[in-house]
């Protein structure tokens, strides 16, 4: 668990340090992802204890974005006086995204005769 | 009694302590109520963790300053988490290959229609520049938006604010959505949730299946490259 969370931290160390040193418009941690990828990839697997780390991880993905959404307090005026256009605007472009996106992914697998691994309905 | 009471309150609240306890238990309550409706998309674990805490926020007097000291210990782990994407990632790395191109095509698509819908529909609503700004960059991850956010104009904890309730609009509505398309296709289910929804979106896919968390992973990850370079371009229209 150690090593795991060490290793993860140094990938995320590079990722920023290089995204500073040559100016990238790419997020330090999104280019750690890249890195940890490429080790992983170079090594033909993932060790032993980096797994259930990861896992646990992205198990509780949720809790990680809940200090920023408390944010939510130091906006209330701002989001008293625009409601109307802030609520149409996030659930509009949530639906349209979420059926552009699954649609335009579905027509583009058919189009190229890709498979439908969809047997078990969600 | 009720000074000694005063006196551990003005001791807990200047430490970080108290609010990172406090945003644990708010969420493990949150959770035991999502497991228990069966993981119901519409009690998503953020949305009810987030009202828990600002009311008692607001009931406590504290300021949000003091909460994050607390909290920041929480919101640090984003950055590892993302980096740990690359293990769900790398196992299914097979699948993610066969159905790149329609997968970029998508995130092309899906991409734009976030930013333009957000933008378009706010501004016919009389929504300020500032507002629009802080607006745009919505459905890609946190510190991503917020440096996208702060490149245009608009108020970089504005937008962090919007960021995750997207995420949790988004989370509570991919599941809804896609079965009235009557897409069963995991990869399609997952990938459109994290492109719409980012972390929450990935997070709730996760939930349901491990294929769509991946899926959904990979268009967080992919999603803040393409909306950092458009949303520049995208903003210049309206300004």
């Amino acid at each position: 668990m150690l090593g795991a969370l060490t290793a993860l931290l140094l990938c995320q160390l590079i990722g920023e340090a290089v995204v500073r040193l040559f100016d990238l418009p790419v997020p330090g941690p999104v280019l750690g992802l890249v890195l940890l990828l490429g080790f992983l990839a170079l090594r033909k697997g993932i060790p032993g204890e980096l797994a259930p780390t990861a896992n646990g991880l992205l198990k509780h993905l949720s809790l990680l974005f809940v200090p920023a959404g408390v944010g939510v307090l130091q906006h209330l005026q701002r989001i008293q006086a625009e409601w109307l256009a802030l609520a149409a605007a996030l659930l509009v472009s949530s639906v349209a995204t979420i059926i552009v996106t699954a649609v335009v992914m579905r027509a583009m697998m058919r189009l190229l005769k890709l498979d439908d691994d969809g047997e078990e309905t969600p | 009694m009720i000074t000694e009471f005063t006196d551990i309150w003005v001791y807990l609240r200047t430490g970080p302590l108290l609010w990172l306890t406090a945003t644990l238990a708010a969420y493990v309550a949150a959770q035991w109520v999502y497991e228990r409706a069966g993981l119901n998309p519409l009690l998503n674990p953020v949305a009810l963790s987030v009202i828990l805490l600002a009311v008692l926020l607001t009931v406590t007097g504290t300021e949000y300053q003091t909460y994050f000291e607390g909290a920041q210990f929480v919101h640090f782990l984003l950055g590892p988490a993302t980096i740990a994407l690359a293990v769900p990632l790398y196992s299914h790395f097979g699948k993610v290959r066969a159905v790149i191109i329609p997968m970029l095509v998508a995130l092309l698509a899906g991409a734009v229609t976030a930013v333009a819908t957000a933008v378009g529909v706010a501004a016919l609503l009389g929504a300020s520049y500032e507002t629009l700004a802080s607006l745009a960059p919505k459905s890609v991850t946190t510190p991503i938006a917020m440096g996208i956010s702060e490149r245009i104009g608009g108020l970089p904890s504005l937008t962090a604010v919007l960021v995750i309730l997207t995420g949790i609009l988004g989370a509570m509505l991919a599941t809804p959505v896609l079965n009235l398309l009557g897409i069963t296709d995991w990869k399609a289910r997952g990938f459109a949730a994290g492109v719409a929804a980012h972390g929450i979106g990935t997070a709730r896919a996760f939930h349901v299946s491990e294929v769509a968390g991946t899926f959904a992973g990979i268009a967080m990850g992919l999603n803040g490259l393409v909306t950092a370079f458009l949303v520049p371009l995208l903003i210049d229209w309206i300004r």
